[in-house]
């Protein structure tokens, strides 16, 4: 991360303004866009534009062609251009053709993308923003912080203060005034503006139909009264044919703006006449800029779906900490990150990519199907092949798969952190380590690891059998949640095994773009977990489910080493996240819940792996209720805690204030415990708890479960 | 058709009226206008676009009583008027939208520029969703096609929803029951 990011990652983090405006809107936003989607199917809707949209984005050239001979049929004039270079200076010659002199836009990405603006004032024309966040972006001389709502960052008196200026007149910070003052300023604009200038919201090729979805009515304005109107459109806006709108007319306003319906939606095929009987003169520049080289690569491609609904952004657990302004190039967030990657280039977008944290809210509202943050580990694994990972981090990820090497040096690391301990907790380390423990204390390693205390439990010999996959956290810090485990499962009846030879499930290497070391780690562990005749593999921690039930035919397949599929697949269905094995055994009734306990209350944190990865988020409350806890949700239960695996390290600052609001939202509900399936989430919640002196106790499931069960 | 309309027109801000025939329609409007004050002053403060619920005498007569009504739809008048008015083609009920073609540039003026607009629609042209409106109108017959659903808004600053930014700050939906000639 270069030295400039971090400063902008600081200077946002301590804009209160950001924090005030985009905390509001983050927490506003969820709740709104269920409201838009209450009465239709979601997924339905989505499974529709997907299907529209992977059309398009596999016959992107015969769209093309089919479009420019509809359009030019109907009497439009198109321009397909290649470049941002071609787009800037045919809309110039144009204007200096026609003389001119004045241009209104209404909202365009496409056009900031090649920075149309600066360039056309620079060749002496006047350009004004009619949409109102864009307008007050201009005149602010920032850029936008939001795909659809561009000025989200921005406080009413901030606006106020940059209009007073404008019209040179004290103005007061009421929003209705604000959005009078805006209606009268740039109503005069319209009517001298010699050019119109929109963008496009979806292009029709079967019609040469261009759309447009808004809301304030200044698109309807910009492509009436000026006598020429250009649309600049992206080739991703293609749609084969005039039905295919209709699932992303149903999408956009309810994702975008969590509306039913936007206040207008515009279809303009051909030029219309003009008040005074001329015909308006309508100019539509297709633009390419590298949209065609994306759609030849067979990951990326899909990226080509967005419909621009900024959805993305507004569920990011990141983005509502920074904003676009620091998270995006010119398109913003996790989306933001992989388009900047390719209409600017890998390099750009290089820091953007190390704000995602992989929680994977992106992934599940997006309409269009776009798998985020896949797509930004792609990002992470181009970036890693092509100049390597960072010599320590390449190093501690080969040493977490030498399982001996590990083991000697958790060894010398336990001696080690001795006086700096305290009831399990580090609390304070010594100089420049301080960071690390300033907001949350940070477990110790344990003195025995769970693979030496499993030795000493007597199994029972019954009829299922099941083998433990550990995972790192539970086998070096926490080995009683590893005894809480086994403890419940042979309340069942159940014999456990440990095979030896497991490892780490390379959940870290692959969030770190080295899939290569991934693959190992898929290779080695299942062949040591297949090793031994079980009916189930269980495992505790959300991260290694996620590798074993589906990163692991995942990475092979991307590392080529695809004759291990069959047995990864073959693993993945018999591997089980405890809470899903636990609830299914107390349902057959081969555990019950205790009698007698007295009632206590717990909130439950969902990791981000266990609820978007794997799925597994009802069974833990089931199983938790079951025993006779009072479950008191949380407010945001399923938003990451800021942990991300090696996030915390890398973007410390970003983790601790995403824990923030985690550990505010737990002590809200004024339950005893959280509990949660994920031992990276409890070092994390555990040691903000402890550091903030909080009475609430993190625990894992299997802990609380242990002995209220028989 | 129409409550289900109404009830989603009015959730979006919408204002919306029904009437049985097109006289009480012009009834209804001409009292509107008055109560907006486009009575005696001359000068276009409230433009009609084309509309088919109006004859040739009833437009003469609205002009005489209406002195600030302007049945001339040009640049210039719509720069000032306060009130436009125009006939929509299709009502959408699940979303409340109203749609027209919009290819003569009057009929965007009067909808686009004025503070209040004011849709005539007939009742019978309502559908019950988009996919039907979509079936209804095509781009190949019609270069300009709007579909308006409530005032103009926006939520730029501070996500504050609030009216009339740049197009229509009041939505007026008048609805009519007698059908039109030959399109009942």
């Amino acid at each position: 991360m270069s030295q400039d990011f971090k400063t902008a990652i600081d200077n946002a983090l301590n804009n209160a303004n950001i924090a005030t405006a985009l905390g509001r809107f983050s927490e506003a936003y969820p709740p709104a866009r269920e409201k838009a989607y209450a009465d239709v199917d979601f997924d339905d809707i989505r499974r529709r534009v997907v299907q529209v949209k992977k059309y398009s984005s596999e016959h992107l050239e015969e769209l093309a062609e089919t479009f420019v001979k509809a359009a030019e049929s109907s009497g439009a004039t198109v321009f397909r251009a290649k470049s941002p270079d071609e787009v800037k200076q045919y809309i110039l010659k144009l204007a200096q053709a026609r003389g001119v002199k004045k241009l209104v836009k209404s909202k365009s990405m496409t056009s900031e993308e090649i920075h149309l603006n600066s360039y056309l004032k620079d060749s002496g024309i006047q350009v004004d923003e009619t949409d109102l966040g864009e307008w007050i972006i201009q005149l602010a001389k920032t850029k936008p912080s939001h795909m659809v709502m561009p000025a989200i960052h921005m406080t009413k008196e901030e606006v106020a203060d940059i209009f007073s200026k404008e019209v040179q007149e004290r103005i007061s910070s009421e929003i209705p005034r604000l959005v009078k003052v805006a209606r009268k300023e740039i109503r005069d604009k319209y009517f001298e503006a010699d050019m119109g200038l929109s963008g496009g919201n979806i292009a029709i090729a079967e019609t040469g139909t261009i759309v447009l979805v808004t809301n304030e009515g200044n698109a309807e304005i910009v492509t009436t009264l000026p006598k020429i109107h250009v649309a600049l459109v992206g080739l991703e806006k293609l749609v084969a044919t005039y039905k295919d709108i209709e699932p992303q007319l149903l999408a956009l306003p309810k994702s975008a703006t969590c509306q039913k319906m936007t206040s207008y939606v515009t279809m303009i095929t051909g030029p219309t006449p003009n008040n005074d009987g001329t015909m308006k003169e309508l100019h539509i520049i297709l633009m390419d800029n590298k949209r065609s080289e994306m759609a030849a690569d067979p990951k990326f491609r899909q990226a080509l779906q967005c419909i621009r609904c900024a959805s993305c952004l507004s569920v990011c657990p990141v983005y509502r900490l920074v904003s676009g302004l620091v998270f995006g190039h010119v398109y913003m967030g996790g989306i933001g990150t992989i388009l900047t990657a390719w209409f600017n280039d890998l390099q750009t977008s290089s820091d953007l990519q190390t704000l995602c944290v992989q929680c994977g809210k992106c992934k599940e509202i997006c309409p269009a199907g776009i798998d985020i943050p896949e797509l930004i580990l792609e990002i992470r694994r181009r970036l890693a092949s092509t100049q390597g990972l960072p010599f320590i981090q390449k190093t501690a990820l080969s040493v977490i798969n030498n399982r001996k090497f590990f083991h000697s040096m958790l060894r010398a690391a336990y001696l080690a952190q001795k006086p700096f301990e305290k009831e399990g907790f580090i609390r304070h380390l010594p100089m420049f380590l301080s960071g690390l423990a300033e907001h949350r204390s940070l477990p110790v390693i344990a003195r025995e690891p769970f693979r030496d205390l499993f030795k000493k439990i007597k199994q029972p010999k019954g009829r299922i059998k099941v083998a433990f996959f550990s995972g790192c956290a539970i086998d070096f810090i926490f080995p009683r949640i590893g005894e809480a485990v086994v403890k419940v499962l042979n309340k069942a009846g159940i014999e456990v095994v440990y095979p030896e030879a497991q490892s780490c499930c390379g959940i870290p290497h692959w969030g770190s773009g080295a899939f290569d070391m991934a693959a190992d780690a898929a290779a080695h562990n299942i062949k040591a977990l297949l090793e031994n005749d079980v009916q189930y593999v269980v495992t505790a921690c959300a991260s290694c489910a996620t590798a074993l039930k589906k990163e692991f035919a995942k990475v092979l397949k991307d590392e080529k080493m695809t004759s291990l599929i069959p047995q990864a697949e073959k693993l993945a269905a018999k591997t089980f996240m405890f809470s899903e094995l636990v609830s299914k055994l107390i349902e057959e009734k081969r555990l019950a819940p205790k009698e007698g306990q007295s009632i206590q209350k717990l909130t439950y944190h969902d990791s981000c792996h266990a609820k978007r990865h794997v799925g597994v988020y009802q069974e833990p409350r089931a199983a938790l209720t079951a025993v006779g806890y009072e479950l008191k949700e949380m407010f945001e239960c399923d938003t990451c805690c800021g942990m991300g695996g090696s996030y915390t390290v890398k973007q410390p600052e970003l983790s601790m204030r995403m824990l923030n609001r985690k550990l505010k939202n737990i002590e809200d509900t004024g339950a005893d415990f959280v509990a949660m399936e994920c031992p990276g989430c409890l070092i994390q919640i555990g040691g903000g708890l402890d550091k903030a002196g909080s009475k609430v106790k993190a625990k894992h499931l299997a802990e609380l479960m242990e002995d209220k069960i028989e | 058709m129409f409550n289900t309309f109404k009830a989603a027109a009015e959730a979006v801000g919408a204002e919306v009226h029904r009437v049985r025939t097109n006289k009480d329609a012009l009834a209804l409007i001409k009292d509107f206008l008055l109560k907006e004050g486009i009575d005696n002053v001359a000068g276009a403060q409230a433009l009609w676009a084309n509309s088919s619920i109006l004859s040739e005498q009833e437009k003469q007569q609205l002009s005489s009583d209406r002195p600030g009504l302007c049945f001339d739809v040009t640049r210039d008048a719509s720069r000032l008027a306060k009130i436009g008015i125009s006939e929509m083609d299709w009502g959408v009920a699940n979303t409340g939208t109203v749609a027209q073609d919009a290819t003569a540039i009057e009929e965007r003026v009067v909808s686009t520029l004025p503070i209040i607009h004011i849709a005539i629609l007939k009742t019978n042209k309502i559908v019950a969703d988009l996919s039907e409106l979509l079936r209804k109108m095509d781009p190949r017959k019609s270069r300009y096609i709007r579909l308006i659903t409530g005032p103009s808004r926006t939520a730029d600053i501070e996500r504050v929803l609030t009216i009339g930014v740049h197009g229509p700050e009041r939505f007026v939906v008048v609805c009519v029951d007698e059908p039109q000639g030959g399109n009942s």
